[in-house]
Parts: structure tokens; sequence; C-alpha cells
């Protein structure tokens, strides 16, 4: 590893000052930051809740049915984080990998 | 009761862990020929992929990681795999049947670790690693002993993890296909070694390619058949739960399985980290060419074990109508009294009160299957540890030929393959619920920090890697050891010194703690070089320059 290290220390040395780079990491850092810090919120809020209140847990979802809101929120969770991944994934998918093509190829011209 | 709980919940991640408990005092069942003949369908299909893979093993790179030639579509399929086991479809759904909606508390946070892991771990473990997580640590740090560590860590979490798994197996043949306890470990035994040293990493994510797909029909035939019989309208199935279930109400809310809210976060917390410390889950994400291809996998594993584990609420509720209320499936047809073959089997009695026995055995052949799999995966992310760790960075400084590495490797996986039957025959009457606790303790707090800060951390030293990664390991193995599950279990005390089943809420962040401290008192040259080496290793991990390429064939 260290070796391929060494050999590419040139290009990434160029590549760090290159503004686009910058631009990037800063990217990418607050979507994947962001992004972690609303599932997990999400989660440890519902874990809150389930120990501080579950009574909200377990109302019905209309009067006389038999399904709580527990069942919808917690449905919830499992679908808006995996979504979560969803746009996550297509934005470093274009837009990331794009900007990194680009730093790639400018640093070997 | 709620230690208890805590472990069969635990077991949706853990392959059959809590299935090694309660199934212990299970009699054999009479020989089932259904499940015999499926299962011997899925291992001929099996071992004729192993042949075919056999043929395109040719370098350390196919053997490791299938080349890099698995695709995101293939790739999630078996981290998925990896994730749903056996005992995810009968854990879960039997924690639902007996807790109701605390069964999906628990569910929900077997989950969230994956989302964590799309945003913050898959792109860099492609673009740093190659073989194993070991390269990402040792990036920039002192290869010899880094490498030891991460191999004896690794190790350390694959040999607990494949007792667990072998007395797991053991145990669920011999309660689904009425085989001799030792045959069952027998039999998985030899057919994990001829998976990995045959076909290695492309054979055996063929298998948990395969597997998945069984699981997640078998699980969703069964969910849909189960769901006929309330005209598929979830509001029929709910009200008709709490008509019949011990607990009425009680079942559609939070209950009291969260009353000790430090053993609920050590165990959540040792969850969440300890899947990014499990050396074969890591493993997966150098099987695909690219970082795009390594975070579309996740993407798609991700959405699958979610559909999983909602499917696997659907049963749980169900059964409570179906199982719950059918004397046939209770010792002495008493439906106030136990379930027959334990706790855990309330998923295959479904299968057998809608589908018939046909449909069992369909079932039966796919937890088998899952056994399997996730065995082969343990055996070889054990086995690439000593060969490409020890072997040939460590003992042969980098100079082993590719032949020679692709020896010891199998030699590894042959050891590995005895110790586990061995291990796996010596522990049958133990109680291996400890083991679990001890697997993720080590995962999440010896793996998991060493890796995330090499990854995110500028300051990382080798000295702070080692301090920080052995007192986790030791905090670790010091609290399971005082902790109910073996201090009381397994040595006989009266009292636990330790309350709680898991030691990752203490045992993590005194890894952080010391890693991050020992670091930042580290004045040795090297420790200089190290912080230095950081910015090249920062834009390699952002744009995968440099990163190992797919071999091509």
């Amino acid at each position: 590893m260290s070796s391929n290290g060494t050999q590419h220390a040139q290009g990434y040395q160029h590549i760090r000052s290159n503004p686009k780079f910058q631009q990037l990491i800063k990217e990418r850092a607050r979507l994947a930051w962001s992004l972690t810090a609303l599932v997990l919120g999400l989660y440890f809020l519902y874990m809150v809740v389930v120990a501080a209140a579950p009574g909200l847990l377990h109302t019905p979802l209309q009067d006389g049915s038999k399904l709580t809101m527990g069942i919808p929120v917690g449905a919830t969770i499992i679908i808006f984080s995996w979504l979560m991944t969803g746009l996550y994934v297509r934005t470093a998918n274009t837009r990331f990998d794009d900007l990194s093509k680009a730093v790639v190829e400018e640093s070997q011209a | 009761m709620k230690h208890r709980y805590a472990l069969l919940a635990l077991s949706a991640l853990s392959p059959l862990t809590a299935l090694a408990g309660p199934i212990t005092e299970a009699e054999k069942q009479p020989l089932n020929l259904h499940a015999i003949g499926m299962f011997f369908v899925f291992v001929l299909g099996t071992l004729m992929i192993t042949w075919w893979a056999a043929r395109q093993t040719r370098s350390t790179s196919d053997f490791y990681t299938a080349g890099g030639g698995i695709s995101g579509f293939q790739n999630g399929l078996a981290i998925a795999g990896d994730y749903m086991s056996a005992a995810t479809l009968l854990g879960l759904s039997s924690l639902v049947f007996a807790k109701g909606y605390d069964g999906f508390v628990y569910t929900i946070g077997f989950f969230v670790g994956w989302p964590v892991i799309t945003f913050l771990m898959a792109e860099r473990l492609r673009n740093l690693g190659r073989f194993t997580f070991a390269d990402i640590v040792s990036y920039r740090l002192d290869q010899t002993k880094i490498r030891t560590f991460a191999a004896f860590g690794s190790l350390t979490v694959v040999c607990c993890y494949l007792i667990v798994q072998m007395v797991g197996a053991g145990q669920l043949i011999k309660l689904l296909f009425g085989l001799d306890y030792q045959i069952a470990v027998v039999v998985v035994g030899i057919l994990m070694l001829v998976y990995v040293i045959f076909g290695g990493m492309i054979a055996t994510t063929w298998v948990q390619i395969i597997k998945a797909v069984l699981l997640l029909a078998g699980g969703t035939t069964l969910a849909l058949m189960a769901m006929s019989q309330f005209g598929f309208s979830l509001e029929t199935l709910a009200a008709k739960a709490v008509e019949v279930h011990r607990s009425g109400w009680n079942i559609m809310g939070p209950g009291s399985m969260l009353a000790d809210p430090i053993n609920a976060a050590s165990l959540s917390l040792g969850l969440l980290f300890g899947i990014a410390g499990l050396p074969h889950i890591l493993m997966r994400f150098f099987t695909v060419p690219n970082a795009k291809e390594a975070r579309k996998s996740v993407f798609y594993a991700t959405g699958f074990i979610g559909f999983f584990f909602l499917v696997v609420m659907v049963l749980g509720y169900s059964a409570i109508v179906i199982v719950g209320t059918d004397p046939q499936f209770f010792v002495g047809g008493d439906i106030k009294g136990a379930l027959i073959g334990g706790g855990n089997m309330v998923a295959m009695h479904l299968a057998k009160a809608v589908g018939g026995n046909l449909f069992l055995g369909f079932l039966s052949a796919v937890a088998f299957a899952t056994i399997l799999a996730v065995v082969s995966g343990l055996a070889l992310a054990g086995a690439s540890a000593i060969s490409h760790d020890l072997y040939a960075t460590v003992i042969k400084k980098g100079q082993a030929t590719e032949q020679q590495e692709m020896r010891v490797t199998r030699i590894a996986t042959v050891g590995l393959g005895i110790i586990a039957i061995c291990l796996g025959i010596l522990f049958e009457k133990q109680n291996v619920a400890f083991l679990v606790g001890l697997t993720f303790g080590v995962a999440a707090s010896t793996n998991f920090p060493v890796l995330i800060l090499a990854m995110y951390w500028k300051g990382l030293t080798t000295r702070g890697a080692l301090y920080g990664g052995f007192s986790g390991l030791i905090c670790a193995l010091t609290l399971v050891i005082l902790s109910p599950a073996v201090w009381v279990t397994v040595l006989g005390h009266e009292k636990a010194i330790f309350p709680y089943d898991h030691p990752a809420l203490f045992s993590m962040p005194l890894a952080f703690l010391v890693i991050m401290l020992v670091s930042h008192l580290d004045r040795s040259p090297r420790a200089t070089l190290e912080r230095a080496a950081y910015e090249d290793q920062f834009v390699r991990a952002q744009t995968g320059l440099g990163a190992a390429a797919a071999s091509s064939h």
C-alpha cells in the first residue's frame, strides 16, 4: 500500500491545491455528516419517545383501530433512512464523482 | 427474561446465536425428508458454482476479493445475505411473537447502522483497502505492528463467531432435519472448506447471493400466505392479534423490554458500530470494481435488509394469531405452555401452518444454507487475515509470491475449518450466548475505533492505535467475563459484577479515549511522518486515485 502512496504522492500534492478538490471535500463532508446527523437524530429521538413517552406511540391511528401510531412511525424510520442512503449514493455517484474525475484529470494534464 | 430477550434480539445479526441457548434442550426430531431433499439440491447447485469459480480463481486478488469483479447489485445482495441470517427470520419473528411492538423497536436498532455505513464508510473502505481492513489501518502506520494487531482483532472476532455459528448450526439442524449434532457440525465444516478452498471469494459471494434470494423469496412468500388469512388487511391482523395475545393491547406499543435503558443503549451501540468492525462484512467492500459500485451495493443492501425486516414484523404478528392459537405447535397441546422446539421456532411453525410440510422443508433448507454461507464468509475473512496480513506482510515482509500466499490461505482455511468443527463439538452442551457479546464487543471496541480514526483523523499514530485497540479489547473481554452471561451462567456465581450483557457502551469510548490521548502525546519522529502522510491518504480516499483496480478477465 505504501509504495502505491509514494508513487502517487506528487499527483496528490497537486490535487490538494486544486479549488475543485476543496469544493469536493467540503460538499461531500457537508452532505455525509448532515445525513448521518439526520438519521441518527431521528433514531435517537424515536428511542427517547420509546423510553420517556411510550404512550404517544401507543395511540390508535383512528378511533376503534387496533393499529397504533408506532407501526407507521417505525416503518417510516426504516424507509426514510433507506431513501436517504439513496440520496447520498445518487449525489456521490453523479455530482461528486464528476468533480473527482475532473480533479484527477486536471492533475494529470 | 429481559437478558434472554436482549440476546435473542441480538441474534438478528449474529446468525443463530440466540438459538444456541434455548434450543439446547430441544429433542432430536424425526428425519425431515423434504428439508434434506431441498438442501441437497442447494448443495449440488452451490458445488457446481464452486467448480466454476475454481476455474476463475487464479490470483490472490481473485481469491480474496473475486478480482473486484462483483457488481454493486450482486454485492448488495451478498451484504444483505451476510446480515439477514436464519436468526433474523427466526429470532426477530419470535421476539415479535412474544413481545409485540418491542420487537419492532429492536429491529429498527439493527437497521440504522447501515445508512451510517453508507454515508461515512463505504467509499473510503473501497478507495483505501485491497484485501483486508488492515490495508486501510496500516496505510500510513507501521505495517508490521498494525497488521499483527489487526489480524489479532480479526481472528478473535472470527473465531468467537465461528463457534457461535457452529453450535447454532448443530442445534438447528438437529431440530429441523433430524440429523445428529456431530454430523451436522461436520457437514457444515466440510462444505465450508470446499467452498472457500476451491472457490475463494467468487464461490463464497455466489453462495451468499443465492441464499439471500432464497431467504427473501421464502420470507416474502410466507408473509403473503399468512396475510391472505387476514384478507391482506393489517387492521384485521392487528385486531385479531390483540384479541388472542396474552398481553392484549400492550403488544401494539412500547413495553417493558426497554426498562433497563443502559443495557439497551449498550446493546444498540454494540450493534450499530459492531457491524462496521466485523471483518467478513468489511471484506465485502473490496469485491466491487470501484467506489461507485461500493456505494450502490450498500444502497441495495440497505433496501433488502429494510424490506426483509418489515416482512419479519408481519410474520411475527401473524404468528401470534395463526401459531399462537393452534395447539398442535405447543408441548402437550397446551397453548398457554411452551412452543415445540423452543421459543425460536415461531417462523418455522408458521411455515408449516400456512404452507404445509413442503414449505416447512423449504424454509429449513434455507436456514441451513444461511449458516453455510455465513461460516464460509467468516472462514475466508480469517484465512485472509492469516495469509495476507500475518504471512505475506509481517513474516515475509511483502516478499511472498502469490503462489506462496495462496497456499498459506488454503492451509489457514483448513486449520480454521478443523478448529471450527472441534470447538463446535466441544461446545455442544455449553451456553455460548456470551460469545455474542464478545464478538460484537471486540468488533465495536477494537476494530471499529482504529478503523474509523485511521480514515478520518489525521492525528492517529501507530502507538495510539495499538494502545487504544488493546485497551478496547481487554476492557471488552473483562466486562464480558464479569457479565451475567459468563459470571452467572457459565461460572455459576450468584450475582454478576458487571450487570450488563454488552460491553460496548463502556469499552468503545475507552478505546477512543486511549487512542486519541496516546496519539496526541506521541512525539516520536515516526508519529510526525504518520500525521504528515494523512494528506495523501485523504486525497486517495476522496478521489480513488491509486485505489486497487479490478483485475481484468
